[in-house]
This record gives C-alpha cells, sequence and structure tokens, in this order.
C-alpha cells in the first residue's frame, strides 16, 4: 500500500519554480512577450480631506509617451458610479465607497484622482507630476478620539462619523455584573497596522478584438470577486472575461478587498487602448492607499466571583474603518464575537460604533479582528487574576469551555450570519500543553533567581479560539488525462500557503497517484468559474474537503469504468501508484488507461487513444456513453459547510525589560496549537511561525503613524518597522493537539491566521509581569515603557 | 509649467549569470528594472524601492547588492548574478536554494530570490557559520512569510551541503 501523504512533512512542489526564479508573478506578466505592454500610473491625493475644484491634465497630454490619462469625468457608465460595498449588513446604516477616481472630494491621503497611462512607468509618473489640481482643503478627522467628538465630519451627510452601530447580546451582562461579588472595568487600545505583503497589488489586462475577451492578471486573494466586478463595471458579460491569479507575493488579507480601483481602471484602458495595460503599486502606495486594520479603543465592564468565574462581560468598543466602509463590518463583527475566544462568561453583552475618518479604509489583515478581541478578553482575565491574587492559568481554567460541552453554541451571531457555535476543541488539554512547555509552574523562581541578578523578567499566557472555514462554498475539478496525469484545479487563489503541495496530498492518498504526478492550479476562473477566495482561513478547510471530494469522484468513476474493463467487482478493486489492480490477481489496468477508457472517440490521435475508438470499446447495444454519464475521466464536486470550524491554541511568551533602557526582549516564545487534522505539519509549523513574527510586530514594532493632518509619517520601510530576523524570536517551540473537526470529511480546522492573533496580548501580559505596571495599550515601544515607569514613579 | 525631463538613451551591454545582454536605456533606468524588463529575469523581485526590504538583491562581482539602488548604465563592466543563476548547468537547485526546499525556508516566495543571493554570497565569506553568524547574515533582509526562523535554518543547512559537495 502507498503511504498516506496525509499527514506527512512533504517537501514543497512550488518551490522547485520559485528557487530557480521562475515564479510568476504579476509584474513579472507579458514581460518577456514585446506586446507593446503600456504602463500605468495614479495620482493620489496629497490631502486627508479636501474638496477639488479643477483639474488640468493639458500638460499631460503634451508629454511624449503618453498614451492616455483619465479623471472622474472621463469614466464611462458603471465604472463612475461608487465602487460596491462588498458584504452590506443592516446594521451599516452609512456605509460609504470611494470612486475608481476620485469625484468632487478626496477623504484621505493616497485616494486615487486621476489615471495616467503611458510607455513605460517612469514617463507615467512624470505626467502624474504634471497634473495640476485645486483643493479646498477641508478639516480632517483623524483617530477615533476626533471621530467621536465629530467636531468635523468625513461625510457631510454622516455628521457623527458613525458608519454602523451594533449590539449583540446573550443573557443580561450589565444586571449579572451589578450582582456579581467583585467588579472591575478596563480601558484598552490597539493601534493600526497593515498586512505589508513584500509584493504590493498589481494588475495587468488585455484585451483581444479578435475573440472579444478581456484577460486580466490581478496580484488578488480572489479571482472570481474580480472577474465580476470587472464585467459588471465594463459592460461585459461575465463570459467574456478571464481573471488569472498567477503567483502572489503574500496575502495577509488586504488583497480580498476588491475591486481596488487599479482592478476596474487597468481593464478599462486595455480595452479602450487595444494595448496590455500593467499597473503594479510601489510601497508608498501601498502604505497610503491600500488598506490598513487593527485601530480599535475598548472599554470593558466584567463581574466575577471569588474563583474568577466570569458572571457578567459587557465590552463597549469604537472602530475605526477608515475613509470608506466597502468589506462591510467584518472586522469589528469578529471581534466582538471571537473576543470570547475559549471563554462561557455567564451573560455577555457587546456593541460597537464602526467610525469614519480621514486615513485609508481598514478591511481585514491576517487575524481580522481577532487580535483586538483577544487582547482584550486576555487583559481582562489577567486584570480580574490580578484582582484577585489568583494564578492567571487558573482563571483562565475556571472559565474554560469544557470537552463535553461541544457543540457550544454562544447565542451570537458570527460574521459569515450564522450562529457562533464551537464544533469542537480541548482547551484543558491545550492549557496543560502550554504550561509543561513553557515552564509555566517554574517560572516564579526564575524570576526570583532574574531579580535576585538585577534583571526583569514576565510570562504571559494568551488563549484564542479562530472561527475558520466559513462559507459560502469551494470547489474543486480533477481530471485524469490519458497520460495517467492529473490535473486538478482549484478556485480560490494562493499567496504562499503551498496549497499546490497539500492538495496535491490529498489527491494523491484518494487517487492512489504519485505525488509527482499531480498538478494543482489555483485562481484561474477558466479553470473554475465557481469560487469565493482565500481568507478567514478557509482554504485548507474548503478547497481541502472539496478537492478530496473531487478526487472520490474520479476515483469512483476510474473504479467504476476499470471494473467493467477487468471484468471485476469494484469491492474488489485498488489503485496503487497510477494503477488500477485486482486486489490479489495480476489483472491491472494504468489510471491513464482508464482515462482513455472514459471518453469513446471516433477518431485516434495518439497510440494510447487507438484503445477508444468506436470499433475497439463499448457495447453495440448500448450508447456510448450512458444517460446519466459523461464523457472522460474527471470528478468535480463542491463543498458548503453549515457553519465555520473553530481552531484554537495557546500562546506563552517570557520576556525581559532592560531597568534603564526599557528595551523590552522575547527569550521565549511557546505555542501550543490546534487545527484538527493536519494535513502538512511543516506547512502549518510555517504558518504559525509567520504569524508569531507579525503578532511580535503588531506587539513592539508596527504602527501607522498619522500626524493631525492625516499624513501617514512613516510611509515606508525605513519608518514603519517591519520585523527582521533579529526582532523576532530565534525559535519557537510548537506543541500540536489535533481535534478533528466534525463538519468536514478529512477533519480539518484552518491555520493561517492563528499564529497572529495571541501576539499583542501574551507579550502585554508578560511586560505587565515583568514591570508591574498595567499594560492596556499595543504596542508598545521602549519609550512608551519607559514613559510608563516614569508615571508609575511620579504619579 | 514643470519642465520634462526628455530621457537620452544609452546602449548598455549588462552581463547577467555569463550571458551578454544589449540593452538601450535611459539614464534612470534601475538595475532592477533593467534586470526584470529588459533583460526578462524576472526572478529578481522589487519590494520597496528603497533599498531596505532586500527583495532585489542581486550579486555584482559576487558583492550582494540592492538591484533598486543602481541605475543599469553605472553596472556595465560588473558581471551580475541573479538567482537564475543559482543553479547548476544542468538545471538543478544549487546548495542554498536546495537547504530553502528542504527546510521550508520560503512560503511565497517573493522576498526569497534576495535572501538566496545574500546567503550566497555570504556563505562564500564565511563557509561555516554559527546561528548568530547565519541570523547576521540575513539581518538586511525582510520576509513577511516566514518569520524567519527556517531561512537560519537554511543557512545552517545550506552550510552544511556546501560543505559536503566540497569534501
Amino acid at each position: 500500500m502507498t503511504t498516506r501523504l496525509f499527514g506527512q512533512r512533504v517537501e514543497r512542489v512550488e518551490d522547485q519554480r520559485f528557487l530557480r526564479g521562475r515564479g510568476r508573478y504579476v509584474d513579472d506578466v507579458l514581460v518577456d512577450t514585446h506586446a507593446g505592454t503600456l504602463h500605468a500610473a495614479v495620482l493620489r491625493s496629497p490631502h486627508a480631506h479636501a474638496r477639488i475644484v479643477g483639474i488640468d491634465v493639458e500638460a499631460v497630454l503634451d508629454l511624449d509617451g503618453v498614451h492616455a490619462v483619465w479623471t472622474h469625468e472621463d469614466l464611462p457608465g458603471p465604472m463612475a458610479e461608487p465602487l460596491p460595498l462588498l458584504i452590506p449588513h443592516p446594521a451599516l446604516t452609512h456605509g460609504r465607497t470611494q470612486h475608481a477616481l476620485a469625484r468632487d472630494e478626496v477623504n484621505y491621503v493616497g485616494e486615487a484622482i486621476a489615471f495616467v497611462v503611458a510607455e513605460d512607468r517612469y514617463v507615467a509618473e512624470d505626467a502624474v507630476d504634471l497634473i495640476r489640481v485645486s483643493y479646498e482643503v477641508l478639516p480632517p478627522v483623524v483617530g477615533i478620539d476626533a471621530a467621536r467628538a465629530a467636531t468635523c465630519a468625513v461625510h457631510d451627510d454622516v455628521p457623527d462619523n458613525v458608519g454602523a452601530r451594533m449590539e449583540q447580546r446573550n443573557g443580561d451582562a450589565p444586571a449579572a455584573i451589578a450582582a456579581a461579588p467583585r467588579r472591575i472595568s478596563l480601558d484598552l487600545m490597539i493601534e493600526r497596522s497593515s498586512c505589508q505583503p513584500m509584493e504590493g497589488r498589481g494588475v495587468v489586462s488585455r484585451w483581444d478584438p479578435d475573440t472579444s475577451r478581456l484577460t486580466v492578471w490581478s496580484s488578488t486573494q480572489t479571482s472570481t470577486g474580480v472577474r465580476g466586478c470587472v464585467a459588471a463595471r465594463l459592460g461585459l458579460d461575465l463570459d467574456q472575461v478571464d481573471v488569472i491569479t498567477p503567483d502572489v507575493g503574500g496575502g495577509f488579507g488586504v488583497k480580498i478587498n476588491h475591486p481596488w480601483p487599479e482592478e476596474l481602471l487597468v481593464p478599462m484602458a486595455a480595452r479602450a487602448l487595444g494595448r496590455p495595460v500593467k499597473f503594479t503599486e510601489d510601497r508608498r502606495e501601498h502604505f497610503i492607499s491600500s488598506a490598513h486594520e487593527r485601530g480599535q479603543v475598548h472599554h470593558v465592564e466584567v463581574g466575577f466571583d471569588d474563583d474568577g468565574r466570569v458572571l457578567g462581560l459587557d465590552v463597549m468598543f469604537w472602530h475605526d474603518h477608515g475613509a470608506y466602509s466597502p468589506y462591510g463590518l467584518i472586522v469589528p463583527i469578529i471581534t466582538a464575537t471571537q473576543l470570547l475566544g475559549p471563554y462561557k462568561p455567564g451573560a455577555y453583552r457587546v456593541r460597537f460604533e464602526s467610525l469614519f475618518t480621514n486615513t485609508v479604509m481598514v478591511t481585514p489583515y491576517r487575524g481580522a479582528g481577532r487580535p483586538q478581541g483577544c487582547f482584550v478578553m486576555e487583559r481582562t482575565m489577567d486584570a480580574i487574576a490580578a484582582e484577585l491574587g489568583l494564578d492567571r492559568a487558573e482563571v483562565r481554567a475556571a472559565n474554560f469551555i469544557q470537552p463535553d460541552e461541544f457543540p457550544f453554541d454562544h447565542g451570537l451571531v458570527f460574521q459569515d450570519g450564522r450562529e457562533l457555535e464551537y464544533d469542537s476543541g480541548d482547551y484543558p488539554a491545550s492549557l496543560h500543553k502550554i504550561k509543561e512547555l513553557i515552564g509555566w509552574d517554574g517560572f516564579p523562581a526564575l524570576k526570583a533567581e532574574a531579580a535576585a541578578e538585577g534583571r526583569r523578567i514576565g510570562i504571559g499566557l494568551a488563549c484564542y479560539v479562530e472561527g475558520t472555514g466559513v462559507g459560502p462554498y469551494e470547489g474543486a475539478h480533477v481530471h485524469v488525462e490519458t497520460s495517467g496525469k492529473v490535473k486538478v484545479a482549484i478556485g480560490l487563489t494562493t499567496q504562499g500557503q503551498g496549497h499546490a503541495t497539500v492538495f496535491a496530498q490529498i489527491v494523491a492518498d484518494e487517487l492512489g497517484v504519485p505525488l509527482e504526478d499531480v498538478e494543482v492550479v489555483s485562481g484561474d476562473t477558466r479553470r473554475m468559474p465557481y469560487a469565493v477566495g482565500t481568507f478567514a482561513s478557509r482554504a485548507a478547510v474548503m478547497s481541502g474537503s472539496a478537492v478530496h471530494l473531487a478526487a472520490k469522484a474520479a476515483k469512483d468513476k476510474a473504479l467504476r469504468i476499470a471494473a467493467e474493463a477487468l471484468e471485476a467487482d469494484v469491492d474488489d478493486l485498488e489503485i496503487v501508484d497510477g494503477v488500477v489492480r485486482v486486489r490479489g490477481t495480476d489483472a491491472s489496468l494504468a489510471l491513464g488507461t482508464v482515462a482513455v477508457l472514459s471518453n469513446p472517440l471516433r477518431y485516434a490521435f495518439d497510440e494510447a487513444s487507438k484503445l477508444a475508438t468506436q470499433f475497439v470499446v463499448g457495447d453495440p447495444g448500448k450508447p456510448p456513453v450512458a444517460e446519466d454519464d459523461e464523457p472522460g475521466l474527471e470528478g468535480r464536486d463542491f463543498y458548503s459547510p453549515q457553519r465555520a470550524t473553530f481552531a484554537s491554541g495557546m500562546h506563552a511568551v517570557i520576556v525581559e525589560t532592560d531597568p534603564d533602557t526599557a528595551e523590552i526582549r522575547i527569550l521565549r516564545y511557546a505555542v501550543v496549537h490546534d487545527c484538527g487534522n493536519i494535513i502538512n505539519p511543516m506547512i502549518v509549523e510555517g504558518q504559525i511561525h509567520g504569524g508569531v513574527a507579525q503578532g511580535v510586530g503588531g506587539a513592539l514594532y508596527e504602527k501607522m503613524e498619522y500626524d493631525e493632518s492625516g499624513q501617514l509619517q512613516n510611509a515606508s520601510f525605513m519608518d514603519f518597522l517591519m520585523p527582521y530576523v533579529t526582532e523576532v524570536p530565534g525559535e519557537i517551540e510548537i506543541d500540536h493537539l489535533e481535534t478533528p473537526s466534525p463538519l468536514n470529511p478529512l477533519g480539518i480546522k484552518g491555520a493561517g491566521e492563528a499564529g497572529v492573533i495571541p501576539g499583542s496580548a501574551a507579550i502585554a501580559a508578560a511586560i505587565e509581569d515583568a514591570e508591574g505596571i498595567a499594560i492596556t495599550s499595543m504596542p508598545i515601544s521602549p519609550s512608551d515603557l519607559f514613559a510608563l515607569r516614569s508615571r508609575k514613579e511620579t504619579p | 509649467m514643470a519642465e520634462v525631463f526628455r530621457d537620452d538613451l544609452h546602449d548598455v551591454t549588462l552581463h547577467v549569470n555569463g550571458a551578454a545582454h544589449d540593452v538601450r536605456v535611459p539614464a534612470r533606468r534601475l538595475l532592477s528594472d533593467a534586470i526584470r524588463h529588459d533583460c526578462g529575469l524576472t526572478g529578481t523581485h522589487v519590494g520597496c524601492e528603497h533599498g531596505v526590504c532586500g527583495a532585489c538583491t542581486v550579486l555584482l562581482d559576487g558583492r550582494p547588492v540592492r538591484s533598486c539602488l543602481m541605475l543599469a548604465v553605472s553596472v556595465a563592466d560588473a558581471e551580475i548574478t541573479t538567482v537564475e543563476g543559482l543553479g547548476g548547468d544542468d538545471d538543478s537547485l544549487g546548495p542554498v536554494q536546495q537547504a530553502f526546499a528542504e527546510c521550508h525556508g520560503l512560503q511565497c516566495g517573493f522576498c526569497t530570490p534576495g535572501f538566496l543571493t545574500t546567503i550566497t554570497a555570504g556563505l562564500r565569506e564565511n563557509p561555516t557559520p554559527t546561528r548568530e553568524e547565519a541570523t547576521e547574515m540575513i539581518a538586511g533582509n525582510l520576509c513577511r512569510c516566514t518569520g524567519y526562523q527556517n531561512i537560519v535554518r537554511s543557512v545552517l543547512r545550506a552550510a552544511e551541503i556546501q560543505a559536503g559537495e566540497q569534501s
């Protein structure tokens, strides 16, 4: 029997291309075809809030090499409408979206105003510099405090800057808190950060007049989403538009929002000019015109008993969603619901306001609202422990949902509109593992030892639950070619998660073929036009399940055909190394031959296909293809779960703070992670490593430094402090727990975002433990810590 | 009205991975753009265009340089090595590339060419790095996917592979 590949540390198939420099990212498309590709550049607003009085593009058209320039008034038909509000919600009473090119008003520094297409990017940028715009500058709203104060408004017709108000409750939290023996309140804050994939956004498009078809290559997390928008705005039939997502240099959420203005403008220009057009975002553009996330302010009221058991939890928070709200309320809804983590408070109420500010819009960044929720819940747990003088781990244990309580319904509505019902988990087991891994119980002795040497060390712990694999669906197509090679298409996109490997593992197992015979294509609407996208840690769960089902369908068909050809019973057949065999006999048939037999032919095009022509196969008394059958050895299936599956985990960290400089150093970082059954542990660990690094970045380094006029002061890699190798723990100690999900055939839960979620919570707790100072705002720099120390000394 | 700079074109021969590429470029053409768009070698990636991320690192006469901070016209006499030139003549992976595959040293692959070139040069200078030296070797390159642990592992593994090949 072939070794099962599911669960193995299989080396990645895609690396063979990447390591040789043969990846194909969007800026690489059409680079060597000499197809006369034109290049686009965008004029972006220098003001956070201004009325556009006039735009003069005359000088641009005199510039050699410029082909065209567009402003809002040049946009035809639906192109001139506001961009779609992708995820409407009844609570989003004042949703607003920008135009592909600003009409009359700009609401953040970086908002697109004009679009120039020229011979190359250099000339296009020269041209952008020649556009003269006169502005009437308006007072900007920067930050949550200013938005709440509402002295001025981002949008005239939303005077209080409130895009949405929402409340969810389970039980009567205020009453439960009032009746509780103990009560505390906390004010907590997390600042803005952003995804910053190493490859920014990019779009290439080519209009083919011979076939009346448009091809769009986009560095997106949803090819099908982009396709729908492009067709609608350009007035094309869906069938005329192909969207291909080539290799993507990281996404982390920012590329799930769509359509970005350039995703519409580039195809529009390509069609208008009859030449391929390319737009490649530069790093400054990524900082000021792609999305940010995280910024929230929370107020918590909690009532609990003497064991630390939470009787009532009441959270009010303010979410900064920037100038526009194209992605609806997904981020704050996730914060509101996933805040609960592995706990079951007696009663819960959460309210939020989603606020407009004159800053870059907010859409999901890896973790998508969860790091904030986790920070708030875990800081609350630590505060309860401090209040009661109890061990922080014990307080958490007292509040856990127990293994025999699954499925556990929180009585809330999750981001997908479904019940917030956890499918499975074992939180006490995770806590046991993380305490062992980090040496929780032995830490006080270590701390005392360090203190004796004049060193300050502290330990922190944070727990999270992550709803992964949300619907609505994903599909897969598995095609066995007559060569025996297996071609797999999935609809969602890939941006570094190793999909070409893990889905090949699943197919190879199911079909009984060697891994190297399986090729997986993702994110190409020509191959799989029905798909949703890569977000919410959903690819392994959704596409993994679909791939499994589609491979099973192909296998069932292969066995049926082979059984007939071999005159054997289906139940006696097995497929090993690409050969169908009758168990215990020599009778066999290569899978490629089965593929030949599956497609009755009139014409032989090679030696193999001679086996399938009309005088060779088939029962003359029956139609060559049975009524309920199709030609070809293929399987196609979709997976659509009723609700998300909930992964979980716990992080523990030990930090050292310098008594003089307040420098914060991570000494140890431990992770216990439960994402159900693991397809490829090497890849899951890689996801955890990367997530932890982003968590460390968010906890200690990364924030968007807006000044009061709405200028982003640190819009470069020089000034926005993304971790290098020197800023992350040298080793991350990982232990897995595998609690299968009962919701999908492979028992998988998602793993992509988990690593980032508890970072700020765990590190804040560790710093607090080292310093004896309450840490209520993240990220925290040495300067911030120094200021907190000074405040403590001179209250 | 602003003065418009008109580009004069220069004929330059770029020597990349042992092959000569005759290109006609304006003086302001970045080396990174010339390698990618004029030579068609798209393995070299541009992540920030301000010399911080290191994705565009190529070897110039064996030394790692940020190709986004150099002009193509300034390197006509140099021997340039890009990621496409790091493997064997038979299309086999070089030691650093092999180590990255074994250690899962890459995810999206975008920053990878810069790491591969940087480490190739680093191991030439120091074929037997300690863990600290391996960390130092990659401390000027940004990666947003891997968290770097497996890249450090890859450096150490590459040194092993290289030592094995030479013994």
